[in-house]
């Protein structure tokens, strides 16, 4: 065993092993635990980055995989491994954890707060990589856990509703999606005579399905993972657990909420859904196309009607969430690889947005719209930056929003001119919105006292966004480093729709 | 070489931005105007190259790398005779009112922020101009679009600054929402969004319907960017901005970016005759009606501002005739002399302590002279009085739009006359009639950078037509229309008229002198007395209701689109979201607790009820089994 094939298992690893760190060190190092935490999830980031050594983008296959035999009696083994679809999803987590804990480190129990977030990141990663039914569904329930504490202890006066609310939304789809799995692997037993959870073996498998009928196998195993994963997108009209989620998250629960564990439901479609059910998908393309449009604009009609910044964020991500699953329900190349590139936009985007509600509400203790004004002088950092996010945000040509965006829509245009007609609207009710928000938060005059004192960003608070800057107008001036190494793995995912069976690759091919 | 010109403000950009705060004044200011210096002088130096070299040796490629590789779009630029001699009115008209920012805007605690602005602006321009792309061509379209929204709301203090640079945004963002759908219908129709490309496909083995969807998609952002009917509305109030903004962005360059791109694809919008026509039609319509929306303003910026976009109808009525020379000439002798106006009406703001209204000022021409000197250079070429600039392109226009159609031609010189009228007035009141002003306000004049700008666009107004002299007095003067001769390999063709020298003539005889008398007359009666609308005013209530009103458009959109979207979306929160929807989830909650409540109620922990239940359960068991 070489060390490129230990590589994802050590990148589930580490974050645990900080956990544990974080969670048995001395009182005395109390003061350090932000350190030690934030210097677990560097090297956790630096060590994610050579997989872009490892990675061969010259191939669909799945890569860097390792698999140790974990229940054999059912056939389930630890199995991981990632492709061109997993690849810049996992560098995603791994760049925004460490942010997340600089930035949002709290003062009351920090030590539990460091080690969820670290433990999030390992179900996070653990999510992206398992390439095994059983696995991954622990992995995703596992995500739960942390993000319950985070919620239900930093958050906000009614976080213990919010909190209840997102485990029950949540827990509601992963149970049925457990039920479809068990269905699964008694199926594959079925025939093949022996059990097995592996998703590559599951690909192979013969999901009875009859053209034209709703109540088949097929269609009733994509509809319990389709809950699931609907849910955790969220998709119009499972998505009122969001906005509930985001207002009562502290801030760090909100970037990773919005950053990364939406991007798990539409990676399941991609990963599970799409490959495993391909005549359901079909079948199911029209209504989820529909729900996904409604998404969009419904998303964005919302976030114009809020009083609340970080509400108004909340829906927009609805809204964005809705695009990235029509791109991906698109099944073109442009569609489905715009749909994976959006997630990294929206991800850096609107994370760094939460960030920044995170840094005004600490210094005013108010997130609602009317209460600011005039911010651009007091706080002419903060406005800078505050301009910036909202251009990726908005699908500004020369940001990464706008390449997204871009190709979803000529993706979805290729073949339902007017579907892309109508999401498009979004491009005008996008900037809308937002334009609306930053005029009330930092043109004007300045109405109240309390904004005439406010200190402008630190350099903490500084380095903490320069990155994103700097990634979201990298990926949109010269995003061919991050397209063409998905490209492989969307092609072969269209054009082997209908009879996807991937598999294992091995070097020197 | 040529990505230099584009680099070179984007530094300036990014230095003033990032640094600018911490430069003293001259420093910030030198690096804007240096850097727009040096793209002009490349860009001269590139124009006189092409003049030297054979007309098929007139472009230069440059790609720099790839941009989204799976749809094949790249950094690809490109200079053609077009698109230097775009490049020469954007650094050179960009550089004079740069120029003239110095002293316009020094007093202003941020100039850092607004030379970085106008820098950035002067690079995406630059960009739009060089694109060999359309997707490319975009960066730079939405960049000079965001630019002006931060440059209108510059002074954003006052809300209603801010508001002006929304508006702006959105405006054009619906523009831009066509414009996209037709890059969509492009690229799914020839498989590439590169203009060169495109220009070589031979667009008849296309679907004739598919071409005219595509030309209007790409007709309706234009619309928005170029402020053409029915997406107009934002520029009038876009001079919220800085004067000098108002004159580079919203007069010379930035509006006009929408008869660029007609030029620029014109070998589809020639594939597309309906589109043509529209394109014409709705060029003419808009020279009409916002010429008589200028007629009673009182803003000295929004007469201008009307006035721009009446001119912008005129490019539109150019190219949508098949003239793109033409529409290109007028492209330029209007960004000199529009330009100019808008300075000179800058400097006038300036004198005045930032007095806008024309009611109140007057007899301004021995107070300014210099100013009132190169306003009324503006003024007449914008009425088209011959030599002055405007004349011959106005004219060109016009006779080519009678070749089309003679109801163009109708409309068009009604137009022209209208703007007479209210140019005249304009002028009129603001330099002669009684002074209105306070005897004591210190008037002062423009300070030399002001000046400097100032005398140089005067002089462009005035001998900026001789680029274009017309065919017709070819036999009599040897001058030839350098334009169409420089333009023609972009172009592919001449500028092309089937009527005789004697009606162009006559023609051009019938316009000049209308508009001379008109001219007299309008200017004796406003100098004989201020009030003389006034009357017509009494007289003619209703109309001059509707058009001081400018027709209501903006309530209409507010009442009929704005409105409905922000009542829907709050429905949508407060009803849809929160009560049924969320009211649904909660219910379901609600209805779990309450049948656990119930459930509850059986474990009352009394032993006899838990023992007549178990014997009532038994008793129950055994009928069931024996029956």
């Amino acid at each position: 065993m070489n060390f490129e094939n230990t590589l994802l298992t050590l990148l589930i690893l580490i974050p645990f092993i900080g956990t544990l760190k974080i969670l048995f060190m001395p009182k005395t190092y109390e003061k350090y635990l932000m350190w030690i935490a934030f210097g677990f999830s560097v090297f956790e980031f630096l060590l994610s980055l050579t997989l872009l050594c490892y990675f061969d983008s010259t191939s669909h296959l799945l890569q860097l995989v390792q698999k140790v035999s974990w229940i054999s009696t059912f056939g389930i083994s630890y199995f991981v491994g990632i492709d061109g679809i997993s690849l810049w999803l996992v560098l995603l987590t791994t760049f925004l954890t460490p942010l997340v804990i600089v930035a949002t480190t709290p003062q009351k129990h920090t030590r539990m707060y460091l080690a969820s977030f670290l433990f999030l990141e390992t179900a996070m990663i653990g999510t992206f990589v398992a390439l095994d039914l059983f696995l991954f569904y622990v992995f995703w329930e596992m995500m739960l856990v942390p993000m319950y504490f985070i919620i239900g202890i930093w958050g906000g006066t009614r976080r213990i509703y919010a909190t209840l609310k997102f485990v029950l939304f949540t827990l509601a789809g992963g149970v049925l999606m457990l039920l479809g799995i068990i269905f699964l692997v008694y199926l594959y037993h079925d025939q093949f005579g022996v059990f097995s959870a592996s998703l590559l073996d599951m690909y192979s498998l013969q999901i009875p399905s009859e053209y034209g009928q709703l109540l088949t196998p097929q269609n009733l195993l994509f509809l319990a993972f389709t809950l699931a994963f609907i849910i955790k997108v969220p998709m119009f009209p499972f998505h009122t657990w969001l906005p509930d989620a985001h207002v009562e998250a502290p801030t760090g629960g909100s970037v990773i909420l919005a950053g990364v564990l939406l991007k798990m439901g539409t990676y399941g479609y991609l990963r599970f859904a799409l490959p495993l059910f391909p005549q359901a998908a079909t079948y199911f393309t029209p209504i989820l196309f529909t729900l996904a449009l409604i998404g969009i604009i419904y998303g964005a009609l919302l976030a114009l009607a809020q009083l609340d910044l970080k509400k108004l964020v909340a829906y927009s991500s609805i809204s964005h969430m809705g695009l990235i699953m029509l791109g991906i329900f698109a099944l073109t190349p442009n569609g489905v690889s715009g749909g994976i590139f959006q997630m990294l936009s929206h991800g850096l985007a609107t994370g760094a947005l939460f960030l920044m509600v995170g840094m005004i509400y600490e210094r005013r203790h108010t997130r609602e719209l009317d209460q600011f004004g005039g911010l651009a002088q007091t706080m002419p950092i903060f406005s800078s930056f505050l301009v910036l996010f909202t251009l990726s945000s908005i699908a500004f040509p020369s940001t990464n929003g706008f390449v997204g965006e871009f190709l979803i829509l000529l993706g979805v245009f290729q073949n339902n001119p007017w579907i892309s007609a109508l999401a498009a609207t979004s491009v005008v009710l996008g900037a809308y919105y937002m334009l609306s928000m930053i005029q009330k938060v930092i043109f004007g005059s300045i109405r109240y006292a309390e904004n005439k004192s406010l200190k402008d960003l630190s350099i903490k608070e500084i380095s903490v966004l320069v990155p994103i800057v700097i990634l979201i107008f990298w990926m949109g001036l010269y995003p061919k480093p991050f397209l063409s190494r998905m490209e492989k793995s969307v092609d072969y995912l269209i054009t082997h729709a209908q009879n996807y069976d991937l598999g294992v690759y091995e070097k020197n091919k | 070489m040529i990505g230099f010109i584009i680099l070179l403000p984007l530094l300036g950009f990014l230095i003033n931005g990032l640094l600018g705060h911490r430069l003293p004044k001259p420093a910030v200011s030198s690096i804007a105007c240096g850097s727009v210096l040096l793209s002009f002088v490349i860009s001269f130096y590139i124009f006189l190259q092409f003049l030297e070299a054979p007309e098929s040796w007139r472009f230069i490629n440059l790609t720099l790398f790839e941009w989204i590789p799976q749809i094949g779009v790249s950094f690809d630029l490109k200079m053609d005779a077009l698109s230097v001699l775009l490049s020469l009115v954007v650094t050179g008209v960009g550089l004079l009112i740069h120029l003239y920012s110095v002293n316009y805007m020094y007093e202003d605690e941020s100039l850092w922020r607004y030379f970085a602005y106008l820098n950035l602006f002067t690079a995406s321009m630059l960009l739009l101009i060089l694109a060999n792309n359309l997707l490319l061509l975009f960066i730079g379209w939405e960049g000079v679009g965001l630019c002006s929204y931060l440059l209108i709301g510059f002074w954003y203090q006052d809300i209603a600054n801010a508001q002006a640079g929304k508006k702006a945004f959105l405006v054009n963002r619906i523009g831009d929402f066509a414009f996209l759908l037709g890059l969509f219908l492009c690229f799914t129709t020839f498989g590439t969004l590169n203009i060169e490309s495109l220009s070589q496909i031979h667009l008849s083995a296309y679907a004739p319907h598919i071409l005219t969807v595509i030309t209007l998609l790409l007709f309706i952002g234009a619309c928005g960017k170029s402020a053409q009917i029915p997406l107009y509305v934002w520029l009038p109030d876009a001079m919220a901005g800085p004067t000098p903004v108002s004159a580079l962005i919203h007069a010379a360059t930035m509006v006009t970016a929408g008869v660029y791109m007609i030029a620029r694809l014109h070998f589809l919008y020639m594939a597309a005759p309906i589109s043509m026509t529209v394109v014409a039609t709705v060029g003419v319509l808009t020279a009409l009606f916002s010429a008589s929306i200028a007629f009673f303003q009182n803003d000295i910026k929004k007469v201008l501002a009307y006035s721009t976009i009446s001119q912008l109808g005129y490019m539109f009525l150019a190219v949508g005739c098949g003239a793109f020379t033409s529409g290109i000439f007028h492209l330029m002798t209007h960004a000199f002399f529009k330009a100019l106006l808008f300075l000179g009406a800058g400097s006038v703001i300036h004198a005045l302590h930032h007095e806008q209204d024309i009611q109140k000022m007057g007899g301004l021409h021995k107070k300014l002279p210099l100013t009132h000197i190169v306003f009324l250079f503006a003024t007449l070429a914008i009425i088209g009085m011959p030599p002055f600039s405007g004349f011959f392109s106005k004219d060109e226009i016009l006779w080519m739009a009678f070749n089309k159609n003679p109801i163009y031609w109708v409309l068009g010189v009604l137009g022209a006359l209208m703007t007479t009228f209210y140019m005249v007035r304009l002028f009129t009141l603001t330099f002669y009639s009684d002074s209105k002003l306070e005897k004591d306000k210190h008037v002062h004049e423009a300070p030399p950078l002001m000046a400097l700008a100032l005398i140089v666009l005067a002089l462009l107004s005035l001998i900026g037509g001789l680029i274009g002299f017309p065919h017709v007095f070819h036999s009599a003067i040897h001058l030839e229309h350098f334009l169409d001769g420089f333009l023609t390999p972009v172009f592919s063709s001449r500028l092309e008229s089937h009527g005789s020298q004697m009606t162009e003539l006559s023609l051009m005889g019938i316009t000049t002198f209308t508009s001379i008398v008109l001219a007299i007359y309008t200017f004796i009666q406003f100098h004989k007395n201020r009030d003389w609308l006034i009357h017509l005013k009494l007289k003619y209530a209703t109309p001059h209701k509707l058009l001081l009103n400018k027709y209501y458009i903006d309530e209409l959109y507010d009442r009929y689109l704005v409105q409905p979207v922000r009542k829907m979306a709050t429905f949508f929160w407060t009803i849809i979201d929160t009560k049924i929807i969320d009211g649904a989830f909660n219910g379901l909650a609600t209805l779990s607790t309450y049948f656990g409540f119930q459930t509850v109620k059986t474990q009352t922990g009394n032993l006899q009820t838990y023992a007549f239940v178990f014997v009532a359960g038994v008793v129950a068991i055994l009928l069931f089994i024996w029956f």
